[in-house]
């Protein structure tokens, strides 16, 4: 038993990774990843909602009518949410600002929505747990990964710690203006999803027309 | 009047809802292989958004705001604290209402939008309108404003995203990238020249 929980909690890591390979919450994350210190906030944000929201829809999976699920997931997850909300906000107020709207975006993250779907409506409220808190690492794993690439190379600096010393401080690094705007986000995770895909070469999509190869006779 | 002109400026091009702050992804990826769907989920999408983002700006203006409940006798009740949670019910109970509507009325557009509005639920680009309504303060015309031109921008994204990919299926992508890689670095792509339109002032 403990050895399907720990694979439970390891799977989504790499091999079944939300992102890369379930292409769920993308939505919400990729903007707040141009420094460290808010994608890891955010990532310990998804862990707590993914996680507990799994345990609770479990524990009442066999109370909630079939019809009404939807709200019923809906509410349990908005309401840990604004228990997040309210606690970065209390604790964390500069990062709460930087996060802005992308807190309350967990609610409509599709990880928190597909994992309570796809796994916590069938299995017992511990193994949900797990499930959940496993999606949750996956996710911050990525986000992590991205973070790293855009704040060393975009600010010269890690958690807002100066790694290379940019020339605006007199230092001999250029910094990377393109890695802090938006569209970098996408570039990074298309090749990240490009290397996991060229180690793991079973998560390779098939084609869908295959290029016609010339012989020559 | 030109205020709001150039909001929606703003919103659609600008500040695109899927370019520039990656909201509704999820979607975004997953239904923009086809140009027709992609167009019948961008016109829905507008339509929820054109809707919800004002009801949920009455609601905050009557009912959440510090000081909102003061026509009831509480002036000094403050429920924003309450407002994700009423949010996502509006847009949940709309989207359905929504789906009746049009199943009685007008069958035609039901059936070539029923698919997609379950999905408009759980789009980020939906609740993320809101959320920016209510922290960027717009009264009501400007939240209508708002909602029609972001949902506008984010339809335009995803039906320009279809036109590339259904291009980009003939070629050859290395083994790695197919599908998803190259779908986000096409995205990538679009963000950038999407920026361009940063410099615009209205």
């Amino acid at each position: 038993m403990s050895q399907t929980r720990k694979q439970l909690l390891i799977d989504p890591l790499v091999d079944n990774n939300p992102i890369t390979l379930q292409v769920l919450g993308i939505c919400s994350a990729l903007a707040v990843t141009s420094s460290l210190n808010v994608a890891f906030v955010m990532s310990l944000a998804v862990i707590a909602v993914t996680g507990f929201s799994s345990l609770f829809i479990s524990m009442l999976r066999n109370y909630i009518p079939n019809s009404i699920r939807i709200i019923v997931q809906m509410v349990i997850i908005a309401s840990l949410v604004i228990l997040v909300d309210q606690i970065i906000k209390a604790y964390a107020y500069e990062i709460s600002k930087t996060l802005s709207v992308f807190v309350g975006l967990i609610i409509t993250n599709c990880i928190v929505m597909g994992r309570a779907e796809a796994f916590a409506m069938k299995n017992t409220p511990v193994d949900s747990f797990i499930d959940g808190v496993g999606n949750g690492l996956g996710y911050g794993l990525l986000l992590m990964c991205v973070g790293v690439f855009r704040e060393l190379f975009g600010s010269g600096s890690l958690f807002g710690i100066t790694i290379l010393d940019p020339v605006s401080n007199g230092g001999w690094y250029v910094p990377n203006g393109l890695l802090l705007l938006p569209p970098s986000a996408f570039f990074i995770i298309g090749f990240l999803i490009w290397g996991i895909r060229s180690w793991k070469k079973s998560q390779v999509e098939a084609r869908e027309y295959k290029i016609q190869t010339l012989e020559v006779h | 009047m030109e205020a709001l002109i150039s909001l929606a400026v703003k919103a659609i091009f600008v500040e695109n809802l899927a370019l520039s702050f990656f909201l509704g992804m999820c979607t975004f990826i997953a239904v923009s292989k086809k140009i027709s769907t992609a167009i019948g989920l961008g016109v829905s999408v507008m339509i929820v958004q054109a809707i919800t983002v004002p009801a949920n700006n009455v609601i905050l203006t009557y009912l959440l705001k510090p000081g909102a409940l003061a026509w009831a006798g509480f002036p000094d009740v403050d429920l924003t604290f309450l407002g994700l949670i009423s949010y996502i019910g509006v847009i949940a109970a709309l989207v359905q209402i929504l789906e009746m509507v049009l199943d009685k009325y007008f069958p035609s557009l039901y059936n070539a939008l029923g698919i997609f509005l379950p999905l408009i639920t759980v789009n980020c680009a939906i609740l993320g309108g809101s959320l920016f309504m209510v922290e960027r303060d717009y009264n009501f015309s400007e939240a209508t404003t708002y909602g029609i031109a972001s949902g506008f921008g984010w339809a335009l994204a995803i039906t320009t995203m279809a036109g590339v990919r259904e291009k980009l299926k003939y070629s050859d992508i290395p083994d790695g990238l197919q599908g998803l890689g190259i779908t986000f670095i096409t995205a990538g792509l679009m963000a950038m020249a999407f920026m361009c339109f940063s410099g615009v002032k209205l």
